[in-house]
């Protein structure tokens, strides 16, 4: 290994710079292996606090991990089909666990929507509505806050921090403020995810216009183009498939996000999942969790496949902003 | 300035061909997609019916809700009781037990009064409005704040069996006729923001903006005002109940009964001691100086720890819950996206293909990592909340299962992306397989491994405080519980500042970490 002494002799020189990169390579295995430890003992002591503060401890529990697995075994397979499609089923009792067929939405006499369907279509509506809102406020506010196109240095450092709030505000706060104004349904939803869409869309958005070329900026400059003529003929242009781009991904994420907040009380299918979690439904359970997962995987691909026909490889950036 | 001529503009014209004649489709693109936007916006509206929505939301009051965010209400009532008032405070006012403020003002009086007064009937009649608090907790607000005396009262009430007793042996006591001197409520006058009040039985006045208000009161009958209603004062029904708003000072409504006031300040009552603490009501300096030098409050430990512990058990405000249960969140952000680093970091270079040439493993695990990524976090942690009860140890599962798939799916992406030259060189020199890993990819991709993991630790501490609601531990619960009873916002808004202050820090750690893992990283600003 490196730390190995050197069999050949050394010159003076030499010596002094072995002895120096010893030293450095002690300071350095110091620092990582402090490191480590203290992240170790972070862990240890993280891990006790969160056994000693839930309600069934790990090492009691442990054995019960996959017990959820056989709650969520129907009576016979096609049951989770039955539920997912709202068919009549032969096990019906008159109870909430059977009531498949209840929950269909007819748009004509014949024609029915199946329930979580319905529901999912509910879910992705709240993440697009949202999305756009976020997206309309976050065009507008990122180019207050671009170095690049607002010398006001108050006005820049304004818009960020609001941004800044906007994106670290619990969204579930927004939702309970505006269900206890608004009553149950949808709407509380989209306002807590659009709040929280306009923040980080406004936020990577400014950093895609501050990497922006001026170039054109100058050009309408030079011609006279007022501010929002140079943004909207100079900039908007460059950074609008990165746009777009960051607002598919962020679509993905609503998605997910309008599930959550869904599941703690503003409707759509988080709702049903939670709802039927409890009350131990497995074949409902099972339905939604189906539903939940393909539409999420195709949101996510469609996404992505747009992403790459809009930006090309650049599409990649996972994640970043959120 | 020169001016074009129509040949020179021509002459461009033509010359920027495909700048001035974009094929229609180019041109329409734009229009098309804000049409598309705008009838989808449209159908959202009549899906959702947000116009109905918004317009039946109770708008009046989240004025009052947000207000509940950084102030308080202070909310006396002032009842007839036939030729005098009665001031009463509710239970749990944020001014203690009897309080007297010095905005409401009372006039007192000595007066005789006589009455016939049975052993047993005292409890019943003369002290009816008042006697549930008093039963429950002898000396509790209502028995002295109506100032009246109640000594008689009292010591039929102190012992609370002998109520029963009492009216066993009612015919043993003969009925006398007693005399007591009381200090009795004639008027009380109070201000609210720049109103002013005046009650006395039978009439409340009010002067506000220059305006004046007499409202006669026919006690358990009708509430009459005196000329027409200003703009500022509310009656719904003739001769009910009058309700004045007062803006952010508070509001005043006249019944028939009573009189109810709603006194708004600024700021958070109580939030360092609650009323039951020695603490309660005390400024700094008192506060200081009974902690330095003061003598020991409670015999069995120092003033000091008795500050601390009414402070961390402050009934109203809860602080040693609120920091146990943000503590679990940070906790839940912190051990899930550790353990799920730490799976996904050997998982990815099985699942990267130019580490692991084995088609089927890296094909398996990438799908792999796609479902745990897919099933929800939200799912994760409903299932696990069921395994291991409410509490963080479902959070962190939850969050250590999605990070495994996202972060899993991250590491591949960026080792399948690495300079190979660097496994070439390690290899040439003949190196054994894991070494060529340790030397030739992992200095590559470390930097980016952790700064990925830092981002989703700080991402993760948001996510962790709405999976917190359903019952995966952490503040979120608390939050959730605190917004239901629409009346602890400012509660809500404590744990909110608190969870801002959170994610600001650790974004800040993150940022500064990422930036030096990754030298000039300008993503992070």
């Amino acid at each position: 290994m490196s730390t190995a002494l050197p069999k050949v002799r050394l010159s003076s020189q030499g010596q002094l710079i072995e002895r120096h990169w010893q030293e450095m390579l002690r300071t350095r295995r110091f620092y990582t292996w402090g490191g480590v430890l203290a992240l170790l003992v972070v862990l240890a002591a993280s891990l006790w606090f969160a056994n000693d503060s839930n309600a069934g401890k790990f090492f009691d529990r442990l054995p019960h991990l996959f017990d959820f697995v056989g709650d969520l075994i129907p009576r016979d397979g096609w049951e989770i089909w039955r539920a997912l499609f709202d068919l009549p089923t032969p096990y019906a009792d008159g109870s909430l666990k059977y009531n498949y067929p209840d929950g269909r939405h007819y748009l004509t006499d014949t024609f029915y929507v199946p329930e979580y369907v319905y529901k999912m279509v509910e879910t992705i509506n709240i993440a697009l509505l949202a999305t756009l809102v976020g997206f309309a406020f976050g065009f507008v506010l990122c180019f207050l806050a671009a170095s690049n196109l607002t010398s006001r240095r108050w006005l820049r450092f304004f818009v960020r921090r609001f941004m800044e709030v906007l994106r670290a505000f619990p969204e579930i706060v927004i939702a309970g403020f505006f269900l206890a104004i608004l009553s149950l349904g949808p709407i509380p939803a989209i306002m807590a995810v659009a709040i929280h869409t306009i923040g980080s869309l406004g936020k990577m958005f400014f950093e895609v216009v501050e990497n922006a070329d001026m170039g054109s900026d100058e050009g309408l400059r030079a011609v006279g183009g007022n501010w929002v003529e140079r943004v909207w003929f100079a900039i908007v242009p460059q950074v609008m498939p990165n746009f777009l781009s960051y607002t598919l991904l962020r679509m993905e994420i609503n998605v997910r996000a309008s599930t959550i907040i869904g599941a703690v009380g503003g409707g759509g299918i988080g709702e049903s999942l939670r709802l039927s979690i409890s009350r131990g439904h497995e074949a409902k359970t099972l339905a939604i969790v189906i539903l939940l997962f393909t539409t999420i995987v195709a949101v996510d691909q469609f996404s992505a496949y747009l992403r790459k026909r809009i930006v090309g490889n650049q599409a990649f950036a996972f994640g970043s902003g959120d | 300035m020169t001016t074009l001529t129509a040949q020179s503009i021509e002459e461009i014209m033509s010359r920027h061909h495909d700048v001035f004649h974009r094929p229609l489709m180019e041109r329409l693109r734009a229009p098309l997609i804000a049409a598309g936007v705008a009838l989808y916006i449209v159908f959202a509206w009549s899906l959702f019916g947000i116009g109905a929505t918004l317009s039946n939301g109770n708008w009046a009051i989240a004025g009052t809700y947000l207000a509940d965010w950084i102030s308080y209400e202070v909310r006396p009532d002032v009842e007839y009781d036939g030729n005098y008032l009665n001031v009463e405070f509710p239970r749990f006012s944020p001014l203690g037990d009897n309080p007297d403020p010095h905005w409401l003002q009372k006039a007192t009086a000595q007066v005789e009064r006589q009455a016939a007064m049975e052993a047993g009937a005292g409890i019943g009649t003369e002290n009816s409005t008042q006697s549930a608090g008093s039963f429950m907790a002898p000396g509790a607000p209502g028995t002295q704040a109506g100032g009246r005396g109640l000594s008689a009262g009292n010591s039929f009430m102190a012992p609370q069996n002998d109520a029963p007793a009492n009216s066993l042996a009612e015919p043993l006591v003969p009925a006398e006729v007693k005399t007591a001197r009381e200090t009795v409520v004639t008027r009380v006058n109070l201000a609210i923001g720049a109103a002013k009040v005046e009650i006395i039985p039978g009439l409340v006045r009010i002067d506000y903006r220059g305006e004046q208000l007499l409202i006669d009161v026919i006690p358990e009958q009708s509430v009459i005002a005196r000329g027409d209603l200003p703009s500022w004062a509310v009656q719904k029904v003739v001769d009910g109940d009058i309700l004045m708003r007062f803006g952010f000072a508070g509001s005043l409504e006249v019944e028939n009964d009573e009189v109810k006031i709603r006194q708004r300040f600024l700021g958070w009552e109580n939030f360092w001691f609650d009323t039951r603490s020695p603490y309660w009501n005390k400024n700094f300096s008192e506060i200081f100086g009974l902690i330095t030098s003061g003598e020991r409050i409670d015999p069995d430990r120092s003033n000091l720890a008795l500050a601390w512990s009414n402070f961390l058990n402050n009934a109203e405000w809860q602080h040693a819950d609120v920091w146990l249960k943000l503590l679990q969140t940070i906790v839940m952000a912190f051990v899930g996206t550790l353990f799920a680093s730490i799976l996904a970091f050997p998982l990815a270079f099985m699942a990267a293909r130019n580490i692991t040439p084995n088609r089927f493993l890296n094909q398996f695990l990438k799908r792999l990592f796609d479902f745990l990524r897919c099933v929800d976090m939200l799912i994760w942690a409903l299932f696990f909340t069921r395994a291991f009860g409410p509490g963080p140890l479902a959070g962190i599962s939850a969050i250590f299962f999605t990070d495994t798939g996202t972060l899993g799916k991250l590491y591949a992406e960026s080792l399948e992306n690495i300079d190979d030259r660097q496994r070439e060189g390690i290899r040439s020199v003949g190196a054994s397989p894991v070494l060529v890993q340790r030397y030739g990819v992992v200095p590559q991709v470390l930097p980016l491994f952790a700064s990925q993991s830092l981002y989703f630790w700080e991402s993760n501490t948001r996510s962790a405080t709405i999976i917190g609601a359903v019952g995966a531990g952490g503040i979120g619960l608390k939050l959730w519980e605190a917004m239901r009873t629409n009346a602890d916002w400012e509660n809500v808004a404590y744990m909110v500042l608190l969870i801002l202050a959170t994610v600001f820090i650790f974004d800040n750690i993150s940022n500064a970490i990422r930036k030096r893992l990754m030298g000039n990283d300008n993503r992070s600003h």
